[in-house]
């Protein structure tokens, strides 16, 4: 019952020199984690501030449960955010900040502080209430923001890059929180984030957005392996994916599937890799080089698991090979998937 | 476990009206924040142009023109009173007293600033204090003074005078706006070779620029309203400046030349608004750094 | 971005560090003054500190002096003549007067400039279409220096061709004019209308810069969290910028409690000395009246007034900034 519909949004800013969100239609299911993913200035946080109704859409509709609610104000559309700065009230006690949706919303006083309270047990948090916002630690503070967010029964969760504000340790252990959070609490939501397995950690669905549009839309699986473009293909995976010019078309593979050409059984496309340098990165070898399929010398990472120890040196020039059923393959002008042309070498 | 969301038609209608009278109010409270702040100067302005049996009738309309419009007082203020040397004098001692402000503020708040000695918060705090020492408490012992540095009736009195309103507040203001330029961007430059002055000089003063130009503006608004050190110390017409000038020598007794008088403030209110006008948002800038988080 | 791969060969470190030490340090490189920041310190605060004690410091000293002798504008010997000065100035009537309207100007003041500052500055940072207008209008009264702005309200309170009379009368709220300048009650009306109507621009901005530097995420997450306007404005916007209200409340107490102009021009402390401030009655009997020892007795009484109001506002500031 609880959905989050875009349909054909656009924002622009500046009478129209900038187009932040420029027509995008996604639709949740409920009880869908929906990660919006980009890199910075593509117009994912607009569109999540536009769903929360922080932002006017120049055009288009925001629905929430099958509701139009464009051009209601943020405390008409039952939803509840999580900011990137977790926006404490820092004049305010942990409590008192998790009271505050439902002093807003005209909750009973009893029920308030039982249902702060409850919130603040599911989050682990009941011995920080009295505390002030400067006295906890970042992650702390998260779990207060969500507690924050939980309390009021929202349709629909907008979280907008809640990690980014942790240290690399903890933000490892706060997905994890997240991940459980949302598997107790069930409810739609929308995260944005720029980080990719963040992004393939958490989503049900994974919407790569790009210059204000949606480039594919997918579980994380169909993204990583089946990128719609090239934008998609080279944005998510690290290394990202190789693509190598034949023809007209760019053929597509991932680093890990270009591996040394005794590895490779079955149907498969050898290629002459020329190693120029290589790094070890907890226990994979990357393997640095370039192989040419006809157009050219051109660069690309081969990415070997431990279980390979094939000898290879800089300098060297080595037999490699990608399974046929890992080639994918792109339009050189467009961008976009084409169909698979042959490849032999 | 969310309940579902219900929007009624009524509930759009409410929103949109309240929206609708959100905006009505703001511009409602606008215009008559407008009119109770400019009020008395449009009223002024239209007084400049009156003639005196327009003006002198009771049963007038003030509001409009009920006899034609004349320049006449205009041209008397230019004439026939020194308002043009008052205008002269208020703007040279303003811009030497500025000058000064900055040569002695600019220092003092970059040491309170940036050379991050024990005793700098504390000071801070002492000269913002100063500022808080009233003209009127010192006017009496600085005439004094005057006479002893034998500047009395000497609009010269009022530029050694003045910095000692213009400093501690520029100081307070420079120091916001010191706060707001990174000090990575100096230790930059003395890393690659300039020592702290010259990165002072070449780095930081540069990047000051919008600040000192608000502080210039503040300065200058300050130097032009004071009255009292302008009362006490200088009586000769040539030697006044507008703030003392115009209501000395546009009242005689008790015959006020009404227009004139009114022309006078509306010709020095308009040029010193519109130039604070165009900085306010850097003013603003300055003060929240330097009050706010001082 | 570099990997262990991407070391440096050792051919290309830099020389050892006992090399180093051996070489002198070119004499170039020495630490001078321009590069010592204890000095510097020192040099820099200098000429601000020395001419403030020389121009603030030395005249309040000669100001309490002064109170303390018989000095006048026609015989400036100085004679120590004790408490002398005080004891006249507290037998004056007028004294009494001038200190209780004082406070009461300031006090009524500061509320109102708070109130109306509170509204303007939020008018002030809102867009709207003629904002620049808006802005230039409402700063008028700041800008425009004291004298010529009383100028202007001494002509818009006159006792005939007063402009608010002639609207009363048109309404028919009054039949004769009201003579605000020539009625005590009146007269202090007047004065704290003026001084109310030229400092709220002062408190709007001081004010508007406590609203732009809170974080815009607090106030889009209270909208969120389905906050209306009061209830932002009364959690989250006033709490937020109470220490920027106290320090607007403070400007606006100092330049009202310390002011003369508006007094001297608009009542000349009149009618009878009803609407007498320390301020002017210090100047009338230390300049006009030239009894240089009492004007400096009553200035002196500003003083410890006004640093006690201020020293208590500061901490109330900083107090909540803590909180």
């Amino acid at each position: 019952m609880a959905t989050v519909e875009v349909r054909d949004l656009h924002k622009h800013f500046d009478a129209g020199r900038v187009r932040a969100v420029d027509g995008v239609d996604v639709a949740t299911s409920d009880g869908e984690y929906l990660v919006l993913l980009g890199p910075s200035g593509c117009g994912k946080t607009t569109l999540l501030r536009t769903i929360a109704g922080l932002e006017e859409p120049s055009s288009g509709d925001v629905v929430i449960d099958g509701q139009v609610v464009t051009g209601l104000p943020p405390r008409a559309r039952r939803i509840a955010m999580v900011f990137q700065s977790y926006a404490l009230y820092p004049h305010k006690s942990v409590l008192a900040n998790i009271v505050f949706p439902l002093r807003a919303a005209g909750v009973p006083h009893g029920d308030r502080e039982q249902k702060a309270r409850r919130a603040a047990g599911m989050l682990g948090i009941e011995h920080l209430l009295g505390r002030k916002p400067r006295q906890l630690s970042g992650g702390e503070r998260q779990r207060v923001a969500l507690a924050r967010a939980l309390v009021r029964d929202p349709s629909v969760f907008l979280l907008d890059e809640p990690l980014s504000n942790l240290d690399a340790k903890l933000r490892t252990s706060a997905r994890d929180e997240l991940k459980r959070f949302q598997q107790d609490i069930r409810a739609t939501t929308v995260y944005v984030t720029h980080d990719q397995s963040e992004a393939m950690g958490l989503g049900d669905r994974i919407a790569v957005m790009s210059q204000g549009r949606v480039r594919q839309i997918g579980r994380p699986v169909e993204v990583y392996d089946d990128p719609a473009d090239t934008f998609v293909a080279t944005f998510i995976g690290s290394p990202p994916m190789n693509l190598v010019p034949r023809g007209d078309v760019l053929v597509g593979f991932r680093p890990e599937h270009l591996l040394p050409v005794e590895n490779v059984p079955g149907e498969r496309v050898t290629v002459t890799l020329e190693v120029q340098r290589m790094e070890y990165l907890s226990g994979d070898r990357h393997v640095y080089g370039t192989v040419d399929l006809g157009a050219g010398p051109t660069r690309v990472i081969a990415r070997l698991p431990a279980t390979v120890d094939t000898p290879l040196a800089a300098g060297e020039r080595h037999g490699f090979a990608v399974p046929v059923r890992r080639l994918r393959f792109f339009d050189e002008d467009s961008g976009l998937r084409t169909d698979p042309v042959p490849v032999r070498t | 476990m969310a309940g579902t969301l219900v929007v009624t038609e009524a509930d759009r209608r409410r929103y949109a009206w309240r929206h609708r009278a959100a905006r009505a109010t703001l511009y409602v409270i606008a215009v008559l924040s407008a009119l109770f702040a400019a009020g008395p100067f449009v009223w002024a302005a239209i007084t400049a142009f009156k003639q005196d049996s327009d003006l002198y009738r009771r049963r007038n309309n003030p509001f409009v023109f009920n006899e034609t419009p004349t320049l006449d007082h205009l041209r008397l203020l230019f004439a026939r009173t020194a308002f043009a040397t008052f205008a002269w004098n208020t703007l040279w001692v303003g811009l030497l007293v500025v000058l000064i402000t900055l040569v002695l503020a600019l220092p003092a708040a970059y040491s309170l600033a940036r050379l991050d000695r024990p005793w700098a918060g504390r000071m801070g705090i002492a000269i913002f204090f100063v500022y808080l020492v009233p003209p009127t408490l010192l006017f009496l012992s600085l005439s004094r003074l005057v006479v002893a540095l034998g500047l009395q009736d000497s609009t010269w009195s009022l530029v050694v005078i003045y910095p000692t309103i213009t400093v501690p507040v520029s100081v307070w203001l420079l120091l916001g706006f010191l706060k707001t330029i990174p000090k990575d961007i100096e230790e930059q430059a003395m890393v690659d070779g300039y020592s702290r002055v010259g990165a002072m000089v070449r780095v930081v003063v540069p990047l000051l620029l919008p600040g000192l130009v608000a502080v210039v503006v503040f300065a200058f608004t300050l130097t032009a309203s004071e009255f009292i050190y302008a009362l006490a110390f200088i009586s000769p017409t040539s030697e006044k400046v507008i703030s003392t000038g115009v209501p000395t020598e546009l009242v005689r007794g008790d015959v006020f030349f009404w227009q004139s008088l009114q022309a006078a403030a509306v010709l020095v209110a308009v040029p010193i608004a519109v130039v604070f006008t165009l900085f306010l948002d850097r003013f603003v800038a300055g003060f929240t750094q330097g009050a706010v988080k001082g | 971005m570099t990997g262990p791969g991407g070391a440096p060969p050792a051919a290309t470190r830099p020389a050892g560090p006992a090399a180093e030490r051996e070489r002198p340090a070119p004499t170039r490189y020495r630490r001078r003054l321009t590069d010592r920041d204890g000095a510097l310190a020192w040099l820099f605060l200098a000429p601000a500190v020395v001419y403030i004690l020389a121009l603030v410091g030395v005249p309040f000293l000669l100001a309490v002096a002064f109170s303390f002798s018989d000095v006048t504008g026609g015989d400036p010997s100085f004679d120590w003549t004790g408490l002398q000065n005080f004891g006249r100035v507290f037998a004056d009537p007028v004294f009494w007067r001038a200190l209780r309207n004082t406070l009461v100007f300031t006090a009524l003041s500061m509320v109102f400039i708070v109130l109306f500052g509170k509204v303007l500055a939020n008018v002030l940072i809102a867009d709207f279409r003629g904002r620049w207008l808006v802005r230039f209008l409402v700063l008028l009264p700041w800008t425009t220096p004291v004298a010529l702005s009383t100028i202007t309200w001494l002509w818009m309170l006159d006792s005939v061709f007063s402009p608010i009379d002639w609207v009363l009368r048109q309404v028919g709220l009054i039949q004769a004019n009201m003579f605000y300048l020539g009625r005590p009650t009146l007269a202090m009306a007047s004065v704290i209308a003026v001084h109310v109507w030229r400092l709220v621009p002062l408190a709007a901005v001081i004010m508007m810069a406590g609203l732009l530097s809170i974080p815009k995420d607090v106030q889009e997450q209270a909208l969120v969290d389905g906050a209306g306007y009061w209830r932002r404005m009364v959690e989250i916007t006033i709490p937020l910028t109470a220490p920027v209200i106290a320090i607007s409340a403070l400007f606006g107490a100092i330049f009202t409690f310390t002011d003369m102009t508006v007094v001297y021009v608009l009542t000349r402390g009149g009618p009878t000395n009803e609407t007498q401030v320390l301020a002017s009655w210090a100047f009338f009997r230390g300049i006009e009246g030239g009894d240089v020892g009492q004007g400096a007795a009553i200035a002196l009484f500003l003083f410890p007034l006004l640093l006690a109001a201020a020293i208590a506002i500061l901490r109330a500031v900083r107090r909540m900034e803590v909180s």
